[in-house]
């Protein structure tokens, strides 16, 4: 949005922007979003990819719902197929990066200590530790959480939102901003529904649709390998799609970000 | 509790604004926010009491205007008021809606408190 010149002025906002003010005081007009220096440091980092034709998919989803185990399965079966690379965040422990690292593919692991979600800038000082060269799809990790990590763009195309059937079908009812930034959902450890009774595959995709979300639903299993192949099938659609922006000078934000890019730049 | 990153964001730009404009300190600051933004208010203006110490914004006042949830319905085109976590069109019930409110996080106006000789 343009600060200087006051485009960014629309009939709904403009009584905000100026008001009678008390001598010796002025108002600025501003109207940024507060987080426009991580939006920035975002925006680089998309840059960083498009240049070289890379994919990159943020994983979120609560503790324990299996983002890790998810990398692991994905990557013993596409690393033949294309380059992959994991930027991993964790309070502690370089533990996830290692079980990466196991499947042949870098993994730069971000310890955040006692942040609760990754931000453009912690994703922008790992990517300059590690090497892109020959990655077609980077995958990141958030941290495990279901609030935060949703109000930070990383630089990332796609948000694909896990939800384990351990965890309740109503997830996305109650964490609605997580949910609504996903580009996919995954529900994940689809095993063992055939012993859990309260967890209904259908309400937690009509909990998603009441959030006005168009985004796949995929089942899957990481650890018995069940309904794996959708879910390469979709990254590998995703994949081509990104090929063919960067082939026409175009990018892509996560659906959320897309509406919120229309809602603000709402015609005058 | 990722106000508190937010918040330290907020201060940083309010500090480049009243250095940008000579001002001596911000008096008072405007935000819009809306629940889909994932920032409680609340939390919010705790999180900048902190992170504003020492700095040109300390003493400034949050004013906050709270954006209500709105969807507009691609089926209908009724624009309705809805609950964060029901996204529907209040008047045909259709899942397929855009969001026109409620997912705002913006600085909408700084009041700077400008030196006395460079207000005369």
């Amino acid at each position: 949005m343009c600060d200087t010149c006051g485009c960014n002025l629309t009939p709904g906002n403009r009584t905000f922007a100026y008001k009678p003010v008390e001598p010796g005081a002025t108002t600025v007009s501003v109207l940024q979003n507060l987080l426009k220096k991580n939006d920035d440091q975002a925006a680089h980092n998309r840059a960083h990819f498009d240049a070289r034709g890379i994919l990159a998919v943020n994983l979120m989803s609560s503790p324990g719902s299996g983002k890790t185990a998810l990398l692991e399965a994905t990557i013993a079966r596409l690393k033949n197929e294309f380059g992959i690379a994991v930027i991993e965040g964790d309070l502690e422990t370089e533990n996830d990066a290692m079980r990466i690292r196991a499947q042949g593919v870098p993994a730069h692991q971000i310890v955040t200590g006692t942040a609760c979600h990754l931000d453009a800038h912690l994703v922008h000082d790992a990517l300059h530790q590690m090497s892109l060269e020959g990655v077609d799809i980077l995958f990141i990790e958030n941290v495990g959480n279901l609030v935060c990590p949703a109000s930070f763009d990383l630089g990332q195309h796609l948000n694909v939102t896990l939800l384990s059937v351990t965890e309740g079908d109503d997830k996305p009812a109650k964490y609605p901003v997580m949910f609504r930034a996903a580009d996919a959902m995954l529900l994940t450890k689809t095993d063992l529904l055939a012993v859990l009774d309260d967890f209904d595959p259908a309400r937690a995709a009509s909990h998603l649709r009441n959030l006005a979300s168009e985004a796949p639903v995929m089942q899957l299993s990481a650890r018995k390998g069940l309904g794996m192949e959708a879910w390469l099938q979709w990254l590998r659609e995703q994949l081509a799609a990104q090929r063919a922006r960067v082939a026409i000078g175009q990018s892509r934000r996560p659906a959320i970000q897309q509406d919120g890019q229309k809602l603000h730049s709402a015609s005058i | 509790m990722h106000e508190l990153s937010v918040a330290q964001a907020l201060v940083e730009q309010i500090d480049g604004i009243v250095r940008a404009h000579g001002a001596e300190a911000a008096a008072s600051f405007r935000v819009r926010i809306g629940p889909l933004s994932g920032v409680v208010p609340e939390l919010l203006a705790a999180a900048f009491g902190l992170a504003a110490a020492g700095s040109a914004a300390a003493q400034a006042t949050m004013e906050l205007l709270e954006a209500p949830v709105r969807v507009r319905c691609q089926t209908c085109g009724a624009e309705t008021g809805a609950a964060m976590n029901r996204l529907l069109c209040g008047a045909c019930g259709d899942w397929h809606t855009q969001l026109i409110s409620g997912d705002e996080l913006i600085l909408e106006s700084v009041e700077l408190r400008m030196p006395v000789t460079a207000a005369q």
